[in-house]
């Protein structure tokens, strides 16, 4: 579970003099020691966590955490563990603060997802764009079935169609989105 | 913008001072201590007889014990408040403390006539005294705890643990200031038990009084 932050020897043999240079209050190893642990860390987090937006905060508020108390660091220890551990506790946190997330009762929802106007306007505005791509009809249909909660028959009854095309159109719409976005979809 | 940050957190270095974790906690047991001592004069106060029983061995069993006992739960606290940190060879330590302490009971309990036995276990404050320590730990445990945070402990309740350990010993090491009791047997059970709620307390609290 490890894999990724374990003292691998070439990173801990590259990253501890910039620690300890860092830690004398030399700028330039610091910012080169920031830089590539923010490379690891964010390929831990994303391992680890499917939201994007989730893993760069998190990214973000370890190097914070590095930079805060990296007078904890000893340097009789390996730096990389030294990361790891607080590269874990930033996880851990973050879980336990979704989850209490999660077990909030339904109408407090409002209220959290207040906190996340941004990511879900920025999302909400990727999913239009997205849709801009496809034929006007089935995107639509889409937008009214998956995103506004529309059942099918609804659907159809606004639109005049049966429920049959309906799905048929979604079902087209989905598969063309997929086929446009399958190429590139892997670097987030 | 993760860039950004990297830019400004390396705008911001300044050279890290040295032995930062023990100056910080120690820090705190101080602050916690002059606390826990002026709560103990203004609420329970000194022992009339001290100049007298510290000529006496007694006093100063009691002393040391819980002096070593904060001396060893100081080194776990240390520990635990760096990230990865482990306890283990301090626990090691103050289990062998709290094993030798009731060696030195038993040997007491032993060669004493057996009619003083009772008193020698219970004297005359048994209950009270886990009860005084307990609260004595109290602001000793919250310096202690507000240390902490700003360090970087990331097994939670074991550095609660630690950080109960240390506020409980210390306020035994006061507490020893108002007691009259003059048994090891004493000392070895109640002193002990005081400072063992104080660590499980302080384990429990930990998971949340120390977030960061």
């Amino acid at each position: 579970m490890t894999r990724q932050m374990t003292p691998a020897p070439d990173s801990e043999a590259r990253l501890k003099p910039l620690m300890l240079a860092a830690l004398a209050g030399d700028r330039a190893a610091y910012r080169l020691l920031l830089a590539d642990l923010g490379a690891h860390l964010k390929r831990y987090f994303a391992r680890r966590l499917s939201n994007p937006a989730a893993v760069d905060d998190l990214v973000q508020e370890t190097l914070l955490a590095i930079h805060t108390r990296r007078d904890t660091y000893d340097p009789a220890q390996p730096l990389t563990a030294w990361v790891h551990a607080i590269a874990r506790y930033k996880l851990i946190d973050h879980f336990r603060r979704s989850k209490l997330r999660a077990t909030l009762p339904l109408e407090d929802d409002a209220a959290i997802f207040a906190d996340d106007d941004a990511g879900s306007a920025t999302d909400r505005h990727d999913v239009e764009a997205a849709l801009a791509t496809i034929p006007a009809r089935p995107a639509d249909l889409i937008r009214q079935v998956k995103l506004e909660g529309a059942s099918i028959a609804e659907a159809a009854e606004r639109t005049g169609m049966s429920e049959s095309a309906v799905k048929v159109a979604i079902h087209r719409g989905l598969k063309a989105l997929t086929a446009r976005f399958s190429g590139g979809a892997d670097d987030r | 913008m993760t860039d950004d940050l990297i830019a400004r957190l390396s705008d911001d270095l300044r050279p890290a001072p040295k032995r930062a974790i023990p100056r910080r906690l120690g820090l705190g047991l101080i602050a916690g201590a002059i606390l826990a001592a002026a709560a103990m004069l203004a609420w329970l106060g000194l022992r009339p007889d001290l100049d007298e029983a510290m000529s006496g061995m007694m006093f100063w069993w009691k002393f040391l014990y819980t002096a070593a006992f904060a001396a060893l739960a100081f080194w776990a606290a240390t520990r635990l408040a760096r990230p990865g940190g482990s306890m283990r060879r301090p626990m090691i330590a103050l289990f062998a403390l709290i094993v030798f302490a009731g060696a030195v009971g038993v040997a007491q309990l032993v060669v004493m006539p057996p009619a003083m036995s009772h008193q020698l276990v219970m004297g005359i404050s048994a209950l009270v005294c886990p009860f005084y320590i307990v609260a004595l730990s109290i602001p000793l445990y919250a310096a202690t705890v507000l240390a902490m945070r700003r360090l970087a402990p990331t097994n939670l309740p074991g550095a609660g643990l630690a950080a109960g350990l240390l506020a409980g010993s210390a306020a035994a090491w006061i507490y020893a200031f108002h007691c009259t009791e003059n048994g090891m047997p004493f000392l070895a059970i109640w002193y002990t038990t005081g400072i063992l709620i104080s660590a499980v307390l302080g384990a429990i609290a930990g998971r949340w009084a120390l977030r960061w």
